[in-house]
């Protein structure tokens, strides 16, 4: 039987609809019945908030069960000081309450961020002027030492020597800052 | 007040100008997500913290001016009207979101309309920055620079290991969306965007329609844009969409070349029973005027139609929109009569072409 919507399909799904008395019978392909309106699928309103919380949830977190572990229970008993978030709050609604809560949550969230972000847990981009305090300082001599090392590797080692130099000013700079704290 | 001055206040000057692959991409976008860090997020903080929060913005940012980027006004959602609000999203100025909850949410938005700062969305602060065309290295320069020019004032949240520190765990990091508003008729028409999707989405990006998550794509208008927002840097990020976009456009030229080729004639046809529907129907659904809008810019885009600018796409996308109807007919319709001004608004505006 071929689907009586697009007559091109066969017909998968069959219906029997009562409306007002009047019976009709219904034969449709999958992909008709979805379009029509004949099929509702409750995954369709999934909104990207519940698959997020079904993330945390997927860890284990029902509050019923009493078998889990220790850590397990400290987790759920978790409650972020500075905004009073519990971490079964953040499970269901997959919203930080505030910036202190990324630290009250720390190992429970890399799991999450590395599904959401392909892998990833580390910031690598942008740092601010301000906030990121002696970061830039890192970061630049954490660059300069890949470059020491690839420099090292292929033997150039008067740029080599340039580059040790560098790097140890700016550490020099980076530990006065911090004693200066 | 006339059409021609009507469009004048409702278009944003930048919509009007003419970018780089304009005949594709119809603009780019950046958008930063960035919090205080000793007030709570908006989710869950005070009417009071809100309240201060915008309060701050008002203080520190009203009538001040950034480069290009003058005068920005302060527009509170409790001082508008449903109409006036609903404009705003129509011209992607606010999210829906924001809108939403009224009470205590606002947004700065500078002269040209280039930039809208929102303020208590999910995060504190959404920067969002618009270029005409295809501009993604010029959007995230500029955008990086108001965000330099925030920070001058605001303590933002930022953690050495996350990042800038987000409501949602799928903003933190960058806190960046960098997206890509691209008319693509041809890639449509012969169902390629769709076989495209999958593989696209595989490299960190989605493709979705023109109002953003999970709306279908009406007059064939996708907005591309980056999935992840932790462990890349801004730029590696706007580099991998510009690669794909750039693969998208030459796609699509190749895809339209070919639609010429094979079907000049029915492609043609097409097009012209599209600008006729738009020239002469008295009632027009939304989605009906996407189509003709659309079939009508690519007639345009390959020179069967010569007497119309193309940036007519945009704008009556826009302007066809519910919000705008009701602000231009200063009254509020129902879907039917919206039907019948669409139509005669649409007439009006093709009018305005022929008597040059």
């Amino acid at each position: 039987m071929e689907c009586q919507e697009c007559k091109k399909r066969p017909a998968t799904v069959h219906l029997t609809q009562v409306v007002n008395g009047q019976k009709t019978e219904v034969h449709v392909c999958e992909q008709c019945a979805k379009e029509k309106g004949y099929m509702s699928y409750g995954e369709e309103n999934f909104t990207l908030n519940d698959l997020l919380s079904g993330l945390f949830h997927s860890e284990g977190s029902s509050p019923f069960s009493n078998q889990k572990t220790q850590s397990y229970q400290q987790a759920s008993q978790l409650k972020c000081p500075t905004c009073g978030l519990t971490y079964q709050e953040f499970a269901r609604i997959g919203k930080f309450g505030c910036a202190s809560c990324y630290q009250t949550f720390d190992d429970r969230i890399n799991p999450i961020l590395r599904r959401v972000h392909s892998g990833n847990t580390r910031h690598d981009g942008k740092i601010p002027k301000r906030e990121g305090g002696n970061l830039h300082l890192k970061r630049e001599i954490e660059d300069y030492k890949s470059r020491l090392k690839e420099l090292i590797e292929q033997e150039e080692f008067e740029h080599a020597a340039n580059i040790r130099d560098k790097i140890r000013t700016l550490e020099s700079q980076l530990q006065q800052g911090e004693g200066g704290e | 007040m006339s059409l021609q001055q009507f469009m004048n206040e409702a278009i944003s000057p930048w919509m009007k100008e003419d970018g780089p692959d304009s005949d594709i991409v119809m603009s780019s976008r950046i958008r930063l997500a960035r919090n205080f860090s000793h007030y709570p997020f908006p989710l869950i903080a005070s009417d009071q913290t809100l309240d201060e929060v915008m309060e701050f913005f008002e203080e520190k940012f009203k009538h001040q001016s950034f480069r290009d980027y003058k005068d920005f006004e302060i527009v509170k959602m409790k001082d508008l009207q449903p109409i006036e609000k609903r404009v705003l999203v129509e011209k992607h100025l606010v999210s829906p979101h924001l809108a939403e909850k009224p009470e205590h949410s606002g947004t700065l938005i500078s002269q040209n309309e280039q930039v809208s700062i929102m303020i208590n969305e999910e995060d504190h602060i959404r920067i969002q920055l618009y270029f005409p065309g295809f501009q993604l290295d010029k959007a995230l320069e500029q955008a990086s620079q108001l965000d330099d020019w925030l920070e001058e004032k605001v303590d933002y949240a930022f953690d050495e290991k996350r990042g800038y520190l987000t409501s949602c765990p799928t903003n933190v990091g960058t806190g960046m969306r960098a997206s890509v508003m691209m008319h693509l008729p041809a890639l449509a028409m012969t169902q390629q965007i769709n076989r495209m999707t999958p593989a696209i989405n595989q490299l960190g990006l989605v493709v979705r329609g023109i109002y953003g998550e999970g709306s279908e794509a009406v007059g064939n208008i996708f907005q591309i844009s980056n999935q992840i927002t932790l462990g890349k840097s801004e730029p590696d990020i706007v580099e991998d969409l510009h690669s794909v976009v750039k693969q998208l456009i030459d796609q699509e030229r190749r895809a339209r070349e070919a639609l010429v080729n094979r079907s000049g004639i029915q492609l043609e046809d097409r097009i012209f029973r599209s600008y006729g529907v738009l020239k002469h129907s008295r009632i027009i659904e939304s989605k009906e005027a996407a189509k003709c809008l659309s079939d009508l810019r690519l007639g345009i885009d390959l020179g069967m139609i010569d007497h119309i600018p193309r940036t007519i796409l945009n704008e009556l996308m826009i302007l066809t929109q519910p919000g705008f109807l009701q602000q231009y007919a200063k009254a509020t319709l129902t879907p039917e009569e919206r039907d019948i001004r669409r139509a005669s608004l649409i007439r009006e505006r093709l009018q305005l072409e022929n008597e040059d």
